[in-house]
């Protein structure tokens, strides 16, 4: 994986995705759905990243009762390249890689969707408020967001893992906290300029009250870049739950994820011994794959809307 | 008095200065009256207009004055009285509705139209949402937009300007208010929209006895729908009259300049007023106009003395030391009719 955590949020050009409709080709009068079923059409890229999404959600909702063998229970059988028994083969334990590789996003995704929903929840929240009501309060959340930023995510996120204990729960905590940040800062920035334009005066003099102005008004018209960062940053929860399970720091072994399955195999490639570690990777590759592509279709169809 | 703002200074504040935009400006509004507020881009106006609802822009700042509405103080700074936000919004919408001048710009562009006009209605008076949907078709359908029962589910940007400014009217006539304050309504549209509007805008006057502030700096617009005048220029009121007083014998140099850079009635040439809009962070000694003004003279005082509004006329004042002159002089620099009666209007 040769992602690095501080490429996190910056993403291509929407004008490299396969099916971006010509820069001025006029839009039709359709509402975001037809968009959305526009962009499908023409590009087989996001086709593909919607159908892997499609399966790692399903797979973390059905994976774990399509094992094939139990997941958790060491065997003799350790070390099998694949075959028509063990179709990933096995690992050191004798775990059977292809059950695991299936039951791993019942802990992946859902920790990923877990901490990507607080993290768009709770940022978007603050960076409403510190941009509607400006003043030293937001400075100096912009402050606190910048320490948050400036830190190298892996370590951070080692640091406070370790500080609070390795569970669930504190995984989930620590991914929303190094994403929420982002959101404070796309929702900020928008607000910014939103509360300068003449809806929010006219809404003021129309009598409307400044928090009904802040979320009814400003808070729709400014949410949609932090929508489209919503699957980039479920992908890379995903990387990150994985990356920390495969130093140590995320998920127990012999938990099936697929940070922890990549680990386990990753000093028997050198003898030859690959599935152990490909198998998992590859799913982590392709879930990731899908969720940036996704994103950055919704990227397309939201900017462009604006 | 429907509306009487008495003084009103509005300070916007930077970082080492202070820009009085609006220094002691009084204005009244009598009941189903259209008052003009006129002037040249950046005299306050607007920021007056939005003083009106205890606004301001930005780093703005009431510094001073009063505004009483219906013979209740809204605010006066003397006595450090104001409404609370709560009590504003009693009159912001409901009482005195401001229509501003991008109307796309002040519907809120992710909400369709009919559910924006709904909701002001039903926040000002307890409706329920049938009855506010009706009360917003009816509406619609007055203020002259083809088939309503469409309309009310456009998207903002699905309508034109002429058609949004007429949504805008609507929205602000749904609670009823017994003041409407149009903020240069119709600059943004062509001639022949912005007629219509006017056309409306004064039959609705007629028919919801609205007392009316229409800020403009459109004198053509003055002279066929006001009742009464103001003329702002760099941030004071320096001359206000009934409107046939105002056409029949204008009096300071700069509604002269606004005249003619019009085209109506006087070579333009003759009473230009030089250079750019006074910059309100300094202002000269003496009159603010008078390094612009082509009537200013040492003798009379323009250069020292600050000129006070004074009668010039039954109920026409004027703040100008040669206002006498002025007029005059004006008559005076209009061409002869018959060798360039093409421009004279």
């Amino acid at each position: 994986m040769s992602v690095e955590p501080g490429e996190y949020g910056a993403v291509g050009d929407a004008a490299d995705m396969g099916g971006e409709r010509s820069g001025d080709a006029p839009l039709p009068p359709a509402g975001m759905g037809a968009q959305v079923k526009e962009l499908l059409r023409r590009s087989w890229l996001v086709r593909i990243g919607l159908f892997l999404v499609a399966v790692a959600v399903l797979l973390a909702i059905v994976g774990p009762y399509l094992a094939r063998f139990p997941l958790e229970e060491a065997t003799p059988n350790a070390n099998l390249p694949p075959s028509t028994t063990y179709w990933f083969g096995t690992d050191p334990n004798g775990f059977d890689v292809f059950s695991r590789v299936l039951a791993a996003p019942r802990i992946d995704v859902a920790i990923a969707l877990v901490a990507t929903a607080i993290a768009f929840f709770i940022g978007s929240a603050i960076g409403l408020l510190t941009g509607y009501y400006r003043g030293w309060p937001g400075e100096f959340v912009m402050r606190i967001a910048d320490l948050i930023q400036s830190f190298p995510l892996y370590v951070l996120a080692i640091i406070i893992v370790v500080l609070t204990g390795r569970n669930f729960q504190n995984i989930v905590l620590v991914i929303a906290l190094l994403n929420i940040p982002i959101y404070v800062r796309l929702v900020r920035s928008q607000v910014l300029s939103l509360r300068e334009r003449t809806f929010v005066e006219a809404g003021k003099a129309a009598g409307t009250t400044d928090l009904n102005i802040a979320v009814r008004h400003v808070l729709p018209n400014g949410l949609s870049p932090a929508l489209a960062q919503v699957p980039i940053t479920i992908g890379f929860a995903i990387l990150i739950t994985a990356g920390l399970s495969f130093i140590g720091a995320g998920v127990r072994p012999p938990t099936p994820e697929w940070g922890v399955m990549v680990a386990s195999g990753a000093e028997s490639i050198i003898i030859g011994e690959w599935w152990i570690s490909f198998f998992p990777g590859v799913a982590i590759s392709l879930t990731v794959f899908g969720f940036a592509v996704v994103g950055e279709a919704l990227r397309a169809v939201f900017l462009r809307e604006v | 008095m429907l509306l009487s703002v008495r003084g009103l200074s509005v300070e916007y504040r930077q970082v080492g200065s202070a820009n009085r935009t609006v220094t002691g400006a009084s204005l009244e509004v009598p009941a189903g009256e259209v008052v003009g507020l006129v002037g040249e881009s950046g005299c306050g106006k607007s920021t007056l207009a939005l003083a009106v609802l205890g606004m301001t822009r930005r780093s703005g700042q009431i510094v001073g004055g009063s505004v009483e509405f219906e013979g209740q103080k809204l605010f006066d700074v003397s006595q450090g009285s104001s409404l609370t936000e709560d009590e504003w919004r009693a009159y912001r919408g409901r009482e005195i509705g401001l229509v501003v001048q991008h109307p796309r710009g002040a519907f809120n562009p992710v909400k369709r139209i009919g559910e924006q006009i709904d909701r002001h209605y039903q926040v000002h008076s307890g409706a329920s949402s049938g009855e506010a949907r009706r009360r917003t078709l009816e509406l619609l359908e007055q203020v002259g937009i083809n088939d309503p029962q469409r309309r009310v589910n456009s998207f903002p940007h699905e309508l034109s300007g002429g058609m949004a400014q007429r949504a805008l009217i609507a929205m602000a006539l749904s609670p009823s208010p017994k003041l409407l304050i149009a903020d240069e309504a119709t600059t943004a549209l062509d001639v022949t929209i912005q007629e219509q509007i006017l056309d409306l805008l004064d039959e609705l006057r007629r028919t919801h006895k609205l007392g009316m502030i229409v800020v403009s700096h459109d004198m053509g617009v003055v002279a066929n729908y006001c009742d009464r005048v103001y003329l702002m220029n760099a941030g004071e009121v320096v001359e206000h009259a009934p409107v046939e007083r105002f056409f029949e014998e204008v009096a300071h140099p700069a509604a002269i300049a606004l005249l003619a850079a019009q085209g109506v009635g006087h070579d333009h040439r003759a009473v230009r007023l030089r250079g750019l809009p006074v910059d309100t962070r300094r202002v000269p000694p003496g009159c603010r106009l008078h390094l612009r003004c082509p009537f200013a003279s040492s003798d009379a005082g323009c250069s020292t003395v600050h000129p006070e509004l004074s009668n010039f006329h039954d109920g026409h004042q004027v703040r100008c030391h040669r206002a006498a002159d002025v007029t005059a002089l004006a008559q005076a620099a209009r061409p002869p009719a018959e060798s360039d009666g093409g421009t004279d209007v």
